[in-house]
């Protein structure tokens, strides 16, 4: 089973990746962009897909400053 | 006295380290495979990239064979000082409290820096005065200090914060312009400035070498017994001793 892991800052901790983006579109034309925070995906194939979240516990993740997200990917 | 210095494939400031602690005592090299630490007294986990910093800076390293070593060290009391990378590889270890974050400038930030000593009652601190200021270089990317409120309120009162940034030198946006914290029992400390940078005239200050002086002279104290240990500064020591 194919699982994506989306990572990204916790809401409340400043995010100044999220910020320079968010800078720079309206620069590009554009508007009406707000609250943009980047992250990171982990993919991986894995037998068990119950235990990916004690993976990004404990490893793909730092509870203390980031959040994540579990999808299962059909291929 | 012995101080290990890991060496993680990606550290790069181990040499420097090694020649920092070879000033105090006897110091020698431990790599990331082994486990056991060779009778140390102190472990200097160096700055570098630790297994590329892939993933998060530090998140690799703390599962290195040697790092469970360290930990059961650390437990019983060893003296563990984590500098730059070795402080993200602390603070990923559950060594210590925290995370570093990316710079706010998002920029490699590399200068000297003004730092406060806030404490000098500690192994890593005792051969400096309460309120001096080291003159010591940073260099990272990845060195702004962050925990939750509570947590800081807690590092606060008590006294785990031992270093701080200047008024106006904080160079990464690290929360209260933390740049060096212990763990509660101050036996574990971690600093994103490089005090083993800065030991030799050469290179501008020496105020580096109070950190690992001030490791020696705990190591020593602690030899001579729990009471030398306890006290802060050579000359309570002397007198306790004549009395």
């Amino acid at each position: 089973m194919r699982a994506r892991v989306l990572i990204r800052p916790k809401e409340g901790i400043l995010d100044p990746q999220g910020q320079a983006v968010e800078r720079a579109l309206p620069a590009l034309g554009f508007d009406g962009v707000a609250n943009v925070h980047v992250g990171r995906m982990v993919e991986l194939d894995v037998d068990d897909v119950s235990r990916v979240g004690e993976m990004c516990e404990r490893l793909l993740a730092n509870p203390l400053i980031e959040e994540y997200e579990i999808l299962v990917v059909e291929r | 006295m012995k101080l290990g210095v890991v060496r993680f494939p990606g550290s790069c400031d181990e040499l420097d380290a090694l020649r920092a602690c070879r000033l105090v005592g006897d110091a020698e090299l431990l790599w990331h495979r082994d486990r056991d630490l060779r009778g140390v007294d102190a472990v200097v986990i160096p700055g570098g990239f630790s297994y590329g910093d892939y993933l998060r800076a530090g998140a690799i390293a703390r599962f290195a064979p040697v790092m469970g070593a360290v930990g059961e060290f650390a437990r019983s009391g060893g003296l563990v000082l984590g500098i730059c990378n070795g402080f993200q590889v602390l603070c990923e270890a559950g060594l210590l409290p925290g995370a570093l974050l990316p710079n706010l400038s998002l920029r490699f930030v590399c200068r000297q820096v003004d730092l406060v000593v806030e404490r000098a009652d500690t192994p890593f601190t005792r051969a400096c005065d309460p309120g001096e200021v080291l003159s010591i270089p940073v260099k990272h990317t990845t060195g702004r200090y962050y925990a939750p409120e509570r947590i800081l309120d807690e590092l606060e009162a008590n006294g785990q914060v031992l270093l701080r940034y200047a008024e106006g030198q904080n160079p990464n946006g690290s929360l209260r312009d933390i740049a060096g914290v212990a763990n509660e029992r101050k036996n574990v400390f971690g600093l994103m400035p490089h005090p083993e940078h800065a030991v030799d005239p050469l290179t501008g200050s020496t105020d580096g070498a109070r950190i690992f002086e001030s490791i020696a002279a705990h190591v020593e104290a602690l030899r001579r017994g729990p009471l030398a240990a306890a006290g802060g500064s050579a000359s309570a020591v002397v007198g306790r001793g004549a009395a």
